[in-house]
């Protein structure tokens, strides 16, 4: 059983569980689900700054800020009790492609030759840590949700804007993926 | 939980709870509950959370490599676990709505509809700009945490810091 855990689990079991979440916080108590309004919460918690965008009641959203605490927690659980011993198998072509970039180390989620704190002060590093989680943070709240809100629970609920939004995501991340990121890499 | 109010109204005298106008721009992750639970009530988010986590982690949703595959469509993994996350929450939403399920404390089940503005789209598009730097929406960046890439808490402030500079300016962008 601890074997089967350890591996790397197929989409099939994976997508299920995420889609469950949607009834279960709806059940449990009303909450819709939605992952990138916490940073808006800690904003709103930590640095309102008068700013009218940052006025509510943040605390009737501390489920949320638990949430991704829990989040956090399940990385640290699964990293420690169930890792995969393995390194990961992905597309041969990404993996040539990869290893023209110097990144060769598949034995993390995310490649370290990119993520790691000296890399801060290189350009590549500093574009993908800086600038790309400003992207993500700006473009989330611009856009009214992330994956989560959007992709999967509003599109759940039949909401058109939630398609476009997502439309919107994937072409963004085509376009860095293919026609940006292999110049950013070759920094 | 209960002070709430009075601490909007003591801290900004001249702000009001803004709840309404929070909904009418982002409907998202929002508690609708009028129920005012303890404290150990939010330990339901944190189990829930640690299991999102978990699956995250072993379905290696939030590796970098599986968000870059999935961008030049040489993997059918994140297309099937976003599709079937849609399909199980989609039916759901639909089995709620049919049979009037009402919260473990009987309250009605509320869902807003979202109105259409600009910033889908310009939005959309700088987050998966990011999406596909970073390998991870906001979600995973708390799970890579987790999984001891330390190296992400500065992806993950810079993200707040997007949010709040995106807070500060948005009457001068398009929606």
């Amino acid at each position: 059983m601890l074997e089967w855990l350890k591996q790397p689990w197929p989409w099939y079991v994976a997508g299920p569980l995420i889609g469950l979440t949607v009834p279960t916080l709806l059940i449990l108590g009303n909450k819709s689900f939605g992952i990138s309004s916490s940073l808006r919460h800690v904003c709103a918690a930590c640095l309102p700054a008068k700013i009218p965008f940052f006025q509510y009641n943040w605390k009737k959203e501390v489920w949320n800020l638990v949430f991704v605490l829990g989040i956090f927690l399940g990385g640290v659980l699964a990293a420690w009790l169930l890792s995969n011993p393995d390194p990961m198998v992905v597309h041969p072509n990404l993996q040539a492609e990869m290893a023209g970039y110097g990144i060769t180390d598949y034995s993390g989620l995310v490649p370290t030759e990119v993520f790691n704190w000296p890399a801060l002060l290189t350009p590549r590093g500093f574009i993908m840590m800086v600038a790309g989680g400003f992207l993500v943070g700006f473009g989330t709240r611009y856009a009214g949700g992330c994956t989560s809100g959007h992709a999967i629970m509003g599109i759940s609920n039949l909401q058109m804007p939630s398609v476009i939004a997502t439309c919107c995501f994937m072409a963004g991340g085509f376009i860095m993926a293919n026609l940006i990121l292999p110049f950013i890499l070759s920094l | 939980m209960s002070t709430t109010n009075t601490f909007v109204q003591n801290q900004e005298p001249k702000v009001h709870d803004t709840d309404f106008e929070v909904r009418a721009l982002d409907t998202m992750c929002v508690s609708d509950t009028e129920i005012k639970e303890p404290w150990y009530g939010n330990l339901k988010y944190l189990v829930i959370g640690v299991l999102f986590g978990i699956v995250f982690v072993k379905a290696e949703i939030i590796s970098w490599f599986r968000i870059q595959e999935m961008f030049r469509l040489q993997s059918f993994h994140m297309y099937g676990v976003i599709g079937s996350a849609i399909a199980v929450g989609m039916l759901s939403i639909f089995l709620i709505k049919k049979f009037n399920i009402k919260t473990i404390h009987g309250e009605k089940i509320e869902f807003h509809d979202k109105k259409f503005n600009k910033g889908q789209i310009y939005g959309g598009l700088l987050f998966g700009l990011g999406w596909a730097i970073t390998g991870a929406c906001p979600g995973p960046l708390f799970a890579q945490i987790g999984t001891g890439a330390t190296a992400v808490v500065v992806t993950l402030l810079s993200a707040i810091a997007g949010t709040w500079v995106y807070g500060r300016f948005r009457e001068k962008l398009p929606h």
